[in-house]
C-alpha cells in the first residue's frame, strides 16, 4: 500500500505567557491509500492540535518541527501560497461543531462553490452545478433546494453533510476529521460514519479520523494510534489492538468503554486513577507512569521509545496476555 | 421577506404619526403665547386678535392639530413668522446641503473606520494596530471644531488649497459644490471615523476568532477572502447599526460645522429659528429630524436583513 501522508517526529510547542508549552511531542504516523487510521486520546492529548499543524492551521503562537510529507512534498516550512493551495484540496478537514463551523451569512451553496472556485477555477454556474451533486454524493436529500439554504436552516447533522461534501469537493488526498461526530445524536452519527465509510470506497480518499470514541474507531477504522499527554503510546491494526492491547492505556481505554450486555451490577466500568498531567510538565519518563498500574522504576527515571513491527508501543512493561473486552 | 418589509413599514409610520402627535403638542406647551411673540412692539387686543384669527390660534387643540397635520400632508408647513416664506421651501432648501454633507461625511467615516479597524484587527498586537488605537483616540477626543478652525486656518487661508467658507448647488456647479463641501465631510468624518474603527476592530476580532474562519481557512482561500468576505460580513452588523445612528445625528447636528464653514444647511435653519422663535420653523425642523430618524432606523433595519439573512428568516416565520 502505498503512504500518502507520513508524519515523523511532529513536535508542536506555544508560546504563552507563563513560557513555552509543549502540545505534541515526536509524533509519527503513516496513512496509506484510502486506508482510515483513528487517532484516539482523551481531551487535551494533543489530537486536534496533531491535526490542525498538518496543514499550518494553527495560530502565529505555534512552533512546529518535524516533518509531514503528503505524496512526498514537505509541508513544514512550506511556504504559505503552498499551504493555501493544498489545503481544500489535496488536504481537507471537516471540524466537530457543524453549527460554528459554518458561515451563517453565506448559502451553503455559495460555500461548497467558493472551495471549487478556488482550487479547480470552475465558472459560477460549474461551481454550483458541481456543488448539488456533491450535496447528493453525502445524501442530503432535494438537494437542488438545499443548495441555496443558509446553514440555520439545515439541521446539525445536514451541516456536518455539507462540511463533508466542502471536503471532498476537490477530492482530497487526505480528509482529516476532527471529532466528526461528536457533537451529533447517536442516530445522526450512524448516518456520518455511513457517508465517510462509502466516500472512502467510491473516491479511495484517505481518511484520519481523530476521536474519543471508540465505538466510532471500531466502526470506521482500519488502523489505530492511541495518542497519550501528547506523545503516541501504541499503533495497530484496529482488530489486533482491541482483542491484544499491550500499552497499559489503551488496555485501560478499552476496560473503560461499556459494552451491550452487560450490567452494571456484575461488571463495573474500569477507571484510570489519576489525571491527565500538564502539558508544561515534561520529565524524561513515560508520561503515564504516575496513573500506570504496570509501573516499574524504569517508568520513571527513562522514556519508552515506540518498539518496531506492525503493532508498536512505547511501554517498558507491556501487556502481554489477551483482554477481554 | 414582503412580510418583514411590511411590518417594518407599518411601525415606521406609527412611529411618525406619534412622532407628529409629540412635536405638536411640544410647541404649544411651550411658555408664552405665540400671539404676543408674533405681534412683537404692538401688543393692543385688536391687532392680537387679529392675529389669532389669522394663526388659527383660537380654535381647540383638536381643530388645530387637524389643521396642521392636513396641511403637512400637502407639503404645506406654514409660513416662517420672521420672513413670511413658506418654511416648506425653506427647509427644501436647507435640507439638501445638509444630506449632502452628512452622506459625504459618513463616507468618509467608513471607508476610514473600517479600514482601520480591519487593519486593527488583523494585526492584532503590532505597530498598525498601535497606529490605529492611537489616531482614534487622537478623532475622539479633538473637538470638531478646533479642527475645523485649524483646518480653514492652514488649507484654506494659509495653502489656499480650499475655499474657507460658502456653498455652491450641486447643479449649478458639481465641481465647485464638492470643493466646498470636502473640508467640513472631512472634518466631521474623521471624528466619526474614530468610533466605526473602534466598532469594526471589536467585531472584527470576534468574526476572525469564530469555527466559521478556521473553515474558511482549511478550504484554502486567500487570507483577502478569508478577511474580507468571511470575516467583515459578519461584523458589518454591529458596524452599520453605529453609522445609522452617526448619520441620523449628523443631518440634525452639523449644527457647529455648518456654522463654521458658512454653510447655509439645516443645522443653520435650527439654530436660527430657535433663536428668532420662529415656531413653524422649529415645528417644522423637529419634524423632518424626526422624518429623517424614522426613515434611517427603517433603511438600517433593512440593509440588516440584507447582510444577515437569519434576521429575513425571522421576519417571515
Amino acid at each position: 500500500m502505498n503512504t500518502v501522508l507520513e508524519v515523523k517526529n511532529l513536535s508542536v510547542t506555544f508560546r504563552t505567557e507563563d513560557g513555552t508549552l509543549s502540545a505534541v511531542d515526536r509524533v509519527s504516523l503513516e496513512v496509506g491509500e484510502s486506508e482510515v487510521l483513528a487517532v484516539v486520546g482523551e481531551s487535551g492529548c494533543g489530537k486536534s492540535v496533531s491535526a490542525m499543524s498538518l496543514a499550518g492551521l494553527l495560530p502565529r503562537t505555534a512552533t512546529v518541527a518535524g516533518s509531514v510529507k503528503l505524496d512526498g512534498i514537505e509541508l513544514i516550512g512550506a511556504d504559505k501560497r503552498t499551504l493555501r493551495s493544498i489545503r481544500g484540496r489535496e488536504m481537507a478537514y471537516i471540524f466537530q461543531e457543524p453549527m460554528t463551523s459554518l458561515n451563517p451569512v453565506f448559502t451553503v451553496g455559495h460555500q461548497i462553490a467558493e472551495v471549487l472556485r478556488t482550487h479547480i477555477g470552475l465558472s459560477r454556474q460549474a461551481a454550483r452545478d458541481r456543488s448539488v451533486e456533491l450535496l447528493k454524493l453525502v445524501g442530503i436529500p432535494s438537494a437542488e433546494r438545499r443548495v441555496g439554504d443558509y446553514p440555520h436552516q439545515l439541521s446539525g447533522g445536514m451541516r456536518q453533510r455539507v462540511m463533508i461534501a466542502m471536503a471532498v469537493a476537490c477530492d482530497p488526498k487526505v480528509l482529516i476529521a476532527d471529532e466528526p461526530t461528536t457533537a451529533l445524536d447517536v442516530t445522526i452519527q450512524a448516518g456520518i460514519l455511513d457517508v465517510l465509510r462509502e466516500l472512502r470506497e467510491r473516491l479511495g480518499t484517505s481518511i484520519v479520523l481523530i476521536t474519543h470514541d471508540l465505538g466510532v474507531v471500531a466502526d470506521l477504522a482500519d488502523r489505530v494510534a492511541v495518542m497519550y499527554a501528547r506523545r503516541v503510546v501504541e499503533t495497530a491494526e484496529v482488530h489486533e489492538l482491541f482483542s491484544r492491547p499491550q500499552h497499559p492505556y489503551t488496555a485501560g481505554l478499552l476496560g473503560a468503554s461499556p459494552a451491550a450486555g452487560r450490567h452494571a451490577e456484575t461488571h463495573r466500568l474500569n477507571e484510570i486513577p489519576g489525571l491527565v498531567p500538564v502539558l508544561a510538565e515534561q520529565p524524561d519518563a513515560c508520561t503515564f507512569a504516575d496513573r500506570c498500574p504496570r509501573a516499574l522504576d524504569t517508568c520513571t527515571a527513562s522514556e519508552p521509545n515506540l518498539t518496531p513491527g506492525p503493532h508498536r508501543v512505547a511501554c517498558w512493561n507491556p501487556v502481554r496476555e489477551p483482554v477481554e473486552v | 421577506m414582503r412580510r418583514y418589509l411590511l411590518g417594518r413599514l407599518w411601525q415606521s409610520i406609527v412611529t411618525l404619526i406619534l412622532a407628529t402627535i409629540v412635536v405638536f403638542v411640544g410647541v404649544r406647551a411651550l411658555p408664552g403665547d405665540p400671539a404676543l411673540a408674533l405681534a412683537g412692539e404692538d401688543r393692543d387686543p385688536e391687532s392680537l386678535r387679529a392675529i389669532r384669527e389669522q394663526y388659527g390660534l383660537d380654535d381647540s387643540l383638536l381643530v388645530q392639530f387637524w389643521q396642521f397635520v392636513s396641511h403637512a400632508a400637502r407639503g404645506d408647513l406654514g409660513q416662517s413668522i420672521r420672513t413670511g416664506e413658506s418654511v416648506t421651501t425653506m427647509i427644501a432648501n436647507a435640507l439638501p446641503v445638509t444630506i449632502e454633507l452628512s452622506v459625504l461625511a459618513i463616507l468618509v467615516a467608513s471607508v476610514l473606520g473600517v479600514g482601520a479597524g480591519v487593519v486593527a484587527a488583523v494585526r492584532r498586537g503590532r505597530p498598525a494596530e498601535w497606529a490605529a488605537n492611537a489616531l482614534a483616540l487622537l478623532g475622539l477626543s479633538v473637538p470638531n471644531f478646533w479642527l475645523g478652525l485649524m483646518a480653514i486656518l492652514y488649507l484654506s487661508v494659509a495653502l489656499g488649497l480650499f475655499p474657507a467658507s460658502g456653498f455652491v448647488p450641486f447643479f449649478t456647479d458639481p465641481v465647485g459644490n464638492l470643493h466646498h463641501l470636502i473640508l467640513p465631510a472631512l472634518i466631521l468624518g474623521t471624528g466619526l471615523a474614530a468610533v466605526i474603527m473602534r466598532q469594526t476592530r471589536s467585531s472584527m476580532l470576534d468574526a476572525l476568532s469564530a469555527d466559521y474562519i478556521r473553515t474558511a481557512e482549511a478550504k484554502g482561500l486567500s487570507p483577502r477572502a478569508v478577511i474580507g468576505r468571511h470575516a467583515l460580513r459578519n461584523s458589518l452588523i454591529v458596524v452599520v447599526t453605529i453609522v445609522g445612528l452617526q448619520l441620523g445625528a449628523l443631518i440634525s447636528g452639523a449644527v457647529v460645522t455648518e456654522r463654521i464653514f458658512a454653510l447655509p444647511g439645516f443645522g443653520k435653519l435650527t439654530v436660527d429659528a430657535v433663536f428668532q422663535r420662529d415656531y413653524p420653523v422649529i415645528q417644522a425642523v423637529v419634524l423632518v429630524t424626526a422624518a429623517a430618524y424614522i426613515l434611517i432606523n427603517l433603511l438600517v433595519d433593512l440593509l440588516y436583513s440584507v447582510i444577515d439573512p437569519r434576521i429575513r428568516v425571522r421576519g417571515d416565520a
